[in-house]
């Protein structure tokens, strides 16, 4: 009999090893009996002691993270994604698991029955042997990792810190006996931080940087000297093929900067390369301009989705270094953007003609705010050029194309879907910049609260990809618009202080009455977004162009207005710290970190956070007495 | 009058009467205790009284898990054949698979069903499409708990004035918003399986505060 979803899921099984190995007839067999699991993000598939399940799993679509327990505590031992095998134990033995397996994203499994698959693996020894190095690799150590994609070539988006270090093969070395000034013009010569010292080709010392630093340049030596006398030694040696945990950790034992990598790993065999800190900086990716340059070459959205998680990494790592929020919203700003700009010309690329007319690719919301730090969901939306009647259908569906696959390609690389379908391939927001126009005039002029809900959306709007031209012209429009509209300016007041200030009479936190958040404290809507608005109102009545940013705007305002620098300063302040708090409270439970369970706060981050409530409460009384508005509300 | 109710009675099949005896089982309170028969029939066309099922493809589900060896997919035997059709399922005319006759795959259907809750996208067009094969068979219609995922799919949009709150979403637009692969649409088992996916990730989303029972979603 037919079976149209056995054949679906063999289809999908001989795409990865082993199942490549097995022959039409035995797959099809198999795929017969597969249980296809969907799980939610965060789920327990099985835990340590468990007892072995029937099924061992392949992963079908989403991400399961193996934990096992390393000095009491859970860790992170392997990523498993589409294709990829796990809970293989039972296959191989009668005993429970040994590991965690846990969904790290949404998930389909594919259960794969064990007494279905094991006389076919006792028939085949090479699957047997692809499964036993799999098992070695989902468990433990980092060897059989190396030695498993060397047998079936995998892509290298496994953990960073189990990939084979990458070092500089292009040594420069000098004999024991140079003196200090001839391997410093060696240096500079080569351009290199560091210089292997050698004695009969086996390496015994390396200078660097600073040992010239600490011992030629203090006067301590002189140029003439030696080099012998100021390199360190012996030199710690190992072999190629060391992984970056590995070199993490030795640099870390022997407090040194620099690895020599030798043939067999000892000082008696040939140098073959020097691994810096430096150098596992950079693969780890912890470097933006490896990450710009990475996105744009990448050519495949598979490639920018990893460089998305990169760029997380990237975040966290400046979170925790406390590095100013100001710079780090730039970094990951423009990081974001490449990548938006680089999906979008690939989704050109793949259509059948180039754009029939000018356009351009505004993002909305946080993205176009330039507060974007963790990805959220997309909003977005295009702007043709205006084109003649009878031609703007076929312009727009053209668009509408365009924009499928851009917002499809998006949502691969980690941007949900805008829940709400604020995006360019909704017909309503891909428009020619006439109806634009209309659209904002219409806005302003009749303003209800969808109207003025729309406005602050589509207010701030940042030109990602296209025509500048045509984002220029709608903003001049919609100033003149709003110009001197005091009952527009009025409804946005009004919906600017709607969400009061988020403390309540006896100063306590206002936390959210129902719903899946009940007793949560909602950051967005009663810290963010009040703020957002105010600075989008303030800046908009003062008519300037080009700022988007929150804590910009403010700056703007009190310089704009002196009088009341100090509480624009401390909106703008406020702003960034909100912004960070929302950014470590998402890093830390893997989400959109909108939601705060306050209990986990610590008595400072309360206090920070109630500091930011009071400039909020105070920008609030200035709009109200401002655009007049409590007979509005 | 009892003499032709019983003549009437006399008349159903075995089948029917199995499928009866089977709906007197409770279903029951969790929905992950629950099974779910997710289906989908491929017809030769949108004519409740003229056309006829071409293929009837459905996977059963419970516990969030669907198991492959379970699944259920027959092709009916046509007396017309519609060159229409053809185009939209690809199920050519004395294709080289086996087909059985409308009352098999009526009997096949209803064994396999039991009582079930039947999940289908735009369910209403696949249930009359069963219910007028069985009533050419002397059959009273299906009698299981039906649920749609075009009606669970818009009730787990957020409620916002800013989307079309009576929009009638295809299963392709569902499938791309929640990212899900479609090969195989327009088999019926093809599309059963999608819509069985969909219909997992909807419930997972209106599950949001995790107390989510069987009969919340006959309220949607």
């Amino acid at each position: 009999m037919k079976n149209t979803i056995s054949a679906r899921v063999a289809d999908f099984l001989k795409r990865y090893p082993p199942f490549d190995l097995l022959q039409q007839d035995q797959l099809l067999k198999i795929a017969e009996h597969v249980k296809i699991i969907y799980l939610d993000k965060g789920k327990n598939i099985f835990n340590i002691g468990e007892e072995g399940h029937a099924e061992f799993y392949v992963v079908h679509k989403g991400a399961v993270e193996i934990k096992n327990m390393q000095h009491d505590t859970l860790e992170t031992i392997d990523k498993c994604d589409e294709g990829d095998i796990f809970g293989l134990r039972p296959l191989f033995a009668k005993e429970n698991y040994e590991i965690n397996a846990i969904t790290e994203e949404e998930t389909i499994l594919y259960g794969i029955p064990i007494d279905k698959f094991k006389p076919i693996v006792e028939k085949n020894i090479d699957i047997g042997v692809y499964l036993i190095e799999t098992f070695a690799t989902n468990t433990q150590t980092p060897y059989s990792k190396e030695q498993s994609s060397k047998l079936y070539s995998k892509p290298s988006d496994e953990l960073f810190e189990l990939q084979p270090a990458k070092y500089v093969k292009n040594v420069i070395t000098a004999p024991k006996g140079s003196q200090i000034k001839t391997v410093a013009k060696l240096m500079t010569k080569y351009d290199v931080g560091s210089v292997i010292i050698t004695e009969n080709n086996s390496p015994i010392g390396i200078v660097t940087d600073q040992d010239f630093r600490e011992s030629v340049a203090t006067g301590n030596l002189s140029i003439s000297s030696t080099v012998s006398n100021i390199m360190s030694s012996p030199v710690i040696c190992y072999a190629k093929g060391i992984t970056i945990a590995q070199a993490q950790i030795a640099l870390m034992k022997h407090r040194i900067s620099h690895l020599c990598i030798t043939e067999d790993g000892t000082p008696n065999s040939e140098v073959v390369g020097v691994l810096s800190e430096h150098d596992i900086v950079v693969t780890q990716g912890n470097n933006p301009s490896v990450l710009m340059k990475a996105i744009k070459r990448a050519n495949s959205t598979k490639e920018l989705k990893n460089i998305r998680k990169k760029i997380t990494y990237l975040l966290k790592g400046y979170i925790q270094q406390n590095i100013p929020l100001t710079h780090i919203s730039k970094i990951i700003f423009e990081l974001n953007d490449a990548s938006i700009k680089r999906v979008i010309e690939r989704c050109i690329d793949k259509m059948d003609s180039p754009p029939p007319v000018n356009f351009s690719w505004m993002s909305l919301g946080s993205q176009g705010r330039k507060e974007q730090l963790l990805q959220t969901d997309q909003d977005n939306a295009i702007i043709f050029e205006n084109v003649k009647e009878e031609n703007i259908e076929e312009v727009r569906s053209y668009f509408l194309l365009l924009a499928k696959k851009i917002n499809k390609r998006l949502n691969t690389i980690g941007y949900e879907y805008c829940p709400a379908e604020m995006m360019a391939k909704n017909p309503k927001w891909c428009l020619s910049l006439n109806e634009w126009k209309d659209q904002f005039t219409k806005w302003i002029l009749e303003p209800g609260d969808d109207e003025i809900l729309l406005c602050s959306i589509f207010f701030d709007f940042d030109i990602s990809y296209g025509e500048l031209s045509l984002t220029n012209e709608l903003s001049q429009h919609i100033f003149n618009q709003t110009g001197n509209n005091q009952i527009f300016l009025s409804m946005l007041a009004a919906s600017a202080i709607r969400s009061a200030s988020p403390l309540g009479f006896f100063r306590q936190f206002l936390v959210e009455q129902d719903g899946q958040y009940k007793d949560f404290f909602d950051l967005k809507k009663r810290a963010l977004m009040p703020i957002t608005d105010a600075g989008r109102l303030l800046i908009l009545s003062h008519k300037v162009k080009n700022i988007n940013n929150t804590a910009e705007r403010f700056e703007k305002m009190a310089e704009l207005e002196p009088e009341n620098k100090e509480l624009y300063l401390s909106c703008s302040y406020a702003s960034k710290a909100l912004l960070k708090f929302r950014t470590k409270q998402g890093l830390l439970h893997n989400d959109s970190g909108r939601y705060i369970e306050l209990p986990t706060l610590s008595k400072e981050e309360k206090m920070k956070l109630k500091r930011c409530f009071k400039s909020i409460k105070d920008v609030q009384e200035l709009i109200k007495l401002r655009y007049k508005v409590s007979h509005l509300i | 009058m009892l003499k032709l109710f019983n003549k009437h009675k006399k008349k159903l099949p075995d089948y029917w009467l199995d499928y009866t005896a089977a709906l007197q089982g409770k279903n029951p309170v969790e929905i992950q205790d629950t099974t779910f028969i997710v289906l989908d029939t491929e017809t030769t066309g949108f004519d409740y009284k003229t056309d006829r099922i071409l293929c009837i493809g459905a996977v059963t589900l419970k516990n969030n898990i669907i198991d492959v060896s379970n699944t259920f997919e027959v092709y009916i035997k046509q007396e017309k054949f519609n060159p229409e059709s053809v185009k939209i399922h690809g199920l050519l005319h004395n294709e080289n698979f086996e087909t059985i006759s409308e009352e098999q795959a009526i009997e096949k259907f209803l064994r396999y069903a039991g009582n079930s809750v039947i999940v289908a996208h735009h369910a209403y067009f696949d249930i009359t499409m069963i219910d007028n094969a069985m009533k050419r068979l002397g059959l009273p219609g299906l009698k299981n708990k039906v649920l749609d995922t075009g009606v669970l799919y818009r009730a787990s949009r957020i409620t916002s004035n800013l989307i079309d709150k009576e929009k009638r979403y295809t299963l392709d637009e569902i499938a791309e918003t929640l990212s899900i692969d479609v090969s195989d649409r327009h088999t019926a088992a093809g599309d059963a399986f999608i819509t069985a996916i969909a219909f997992l990730k909807i419930c997972n989303r209106l599950n949001k505060n995790l107390d989510l029972k069987l009969k919340d979603l006959f309220k949607f």
